[in-house]
C-alpha cells in the first residue's frame, strides 16, 4: 500500500521521515509530561475550590461551569462568540456564490446522470420525526444551562441540528423555505449584540461590565441566576444562527440546482 | 489493588479512544474516515462524562459528533461537484475540438 502511494507522491517518503523526526521526541515529552499530571479527581486549584462553594451561594445556580462560563468569567465567553460570529462570517466570504453561471448548454443531460438517490421512506420518516425532539432538547440545554449541564453553545448546536435535519430528511426546498438567509443572519446577529447589550447594561447601571445586575431569584429554578440564563440565550441564539448559516453556504449549490432541475 | 466502577469506566473509556484514534489516522478513504472520526468523538465525549466533566461532554458530543462531520461530508460533497463540473468542461472541450 505504502509503495502505491510512494510512487503516486514522490515526496511522501520524505514527509514520513520528517514525522518521526518530529513525532517521536514529541511522544517522549507528551508521556514524560502525563507521568507526572495529578490523579483524575485530585487537581484542585484554588481558583477552582473558591467558585465551587460560592458559585450556589452567591448566584443562585446548580451547575458551576455555566456560572463561570456566562457571569465569573464571562468577559472570556463574549471574546468566543466574536471569534465564532467571525470564523462563520469569514466561510460565508469564501464561500459566496460567484455571479457568474458556468456557460453550458449540455446541463441538464449532466444533471440526469448526476442526480442522488432519492431518500428513502425510513430515513424520511425518522430525520422529520427526529426535528422536533432535537429542537426541544436544545432549547432546553440552552434555558436550563444554569440547573444542569449545557448552555448557549451545546444547545445552539443541537438546535441547529434540527434544520440540518429538516435538509437531511432529504426536502432540500422545505430547508431552504425553512432558512430564509436575512433572517437567519439577522437572528444570529442579534444573539452576537445581545450579549454585549446585557455587558453594557451593566455599565450603565454603574457596576462593572456584565456585572450580574438581575435578581438572582430562589436557587435552583428555571429563574435562578439573574443574566445567566439571558447570556446563555444569547449565545444559544448566535451560535443556532451562526451553525445554520454555515451549512446553508455549503449546500447552496446544491439547494440551487435541485430547485433548478424539479 | 481494588477497582470501583468508577475506574472501570474511565479505563475502558481510555482503553476504546487508545483502540479507536489509529483506526481514524489508517482510514485512508476521506468518507470512511468521517465515520471513524464520528465514532472516535463520540466515545472522547464518553471518555468525558467517564471524568464527570458533562458539559465538556456535551460540548464534545456536538461538536466531534454532529459539526465537524456534518461540515468534512458538506465539504466532500462540494469538492466532488466542482470535480464533476471541471470533468464535464474538460469532456465537452474535448469533443470540440474534435469535431
Amino acid at each position: 500500500m505504502s509503495d502505491d502511494r510512494d510512487e503516486l507522491d514522490p515526496g511522501a517518503r520524505g514527509r514520513t521521515i520528517l514525522f518521526f523526526i518530529g513525532g517521536v521526541p514529541l511522544i517522549g515529552l507528551l508521556a514524560a509530561a502525563m507521568v507526572q499530571l495529578p490523579r483524575s479527581g485530585a487537581g484542585h486549584s484554588l481558583y477552582g475550590d473558591l467558585l465551587v462553594g460560592a458559585a450556589v451561594r452567591e448566584r443562585h445556580v446548580t451547575d458551576v461551569v455555566t456560572a463561570i462560563n456566562f457571569d465569573y468569567r464571562g468577559f472570556d465567553t463574549l471574546g468566543e462568540e466574536l471569534i465564532l460570529f467571525a470564523s462563520v462570517m469569514g466561510v460565508l466570504l469564501i464561500l459566496r456564490k460567484s455571479d457568474e453561471q458556468p456557460a453550458c448548454d449540455d446541463r441538464e443531460d449532466e444533471r440526469q446522470t448526476r442526480r442522488a438517490p432519492p431518500t428513502s421512506e425510513a430515513v424520511r420518516a425518522l430525520g422529520l420525526g427526529m426535528i422536533g425532539v432535537t429542537l426541544t432538547f436544545g432549547l432546553y440545554i440552552i434555558t436550563h444551562g444554569q440547573l444542569t449541564p449545557g448552555g448557549g453553545f451545546q444547545g445552539g448546536v443541537i438546535v441547529a441540528t434540527a434544520w440540518v435535519l429538516l435538509y437531511l430528511a432529504g426536502d432540500a426546498r422545505a430547508y431552504e423555505r425553512a432558512t430564509p438567509k436575512p433572517v437567519v443572519e439577522a437572528f444570529e446577529a442579534v444573539g452576537a449584540l445581545a450579549y454585549a447589550l446585557l455587558g453594557f447594561a451593566g455599565l450603565l447601571a454603574g457596576l462593572s461590565f456584565l456585572a450580574n445586575l438581575l435578581p438572582l431569584g430562589p436557587i435552583a429554578t428555571a429563574h435562578s441566576g439573574g443574566t445567566i440564563a439571558l447570556l446563555s440565550v444569547a449565545t444559544g441564539r448566535e451560535v443556532a444562527g451562526g451553525f445554520v448559516l454555515l451549512v446553508t453556504s455549503f449546500v447552496e449549490e446544491a439547494l440551487a440546482e435541485r430547485a433548478g432541475s424539479s | 489493588m481494588t477497582l470501583d466502577a468508577e475506574t472501570v469506566l474511565q479505563l475502558g473509556a481510555l482503553g476504546a479512544l487508545v483502540v479507536v484514534g489509529p483506526v481514524v489516522v489508517l482510514t485512508r478513504a476521506p468518507r470512511a474516515q468521517v465515520i471513524a472520526f464520528t465514532c472516535y468523538g463520540l466515545l472522547f465525549g464518553l471518555a468525558c462524562l467517564a471524568f464527570q466533566a458533562p458539559d465538556v461532554a456535551l460540548a464534545q458530543f456536538v461538536v466531534g459528533a454532529v459539526a465537524l462531520p456534518i461540515l468534512v461530508l458538506l465539504t466532500l460533497a462540494r469538492m466532488r461537484r466542482h470535480q464533476e463540473e471541471a470533468d464535464a468542461t474538460r469532456a465537452r472541450l474535448k469533443k470540440e475540438r474534435q469535431g
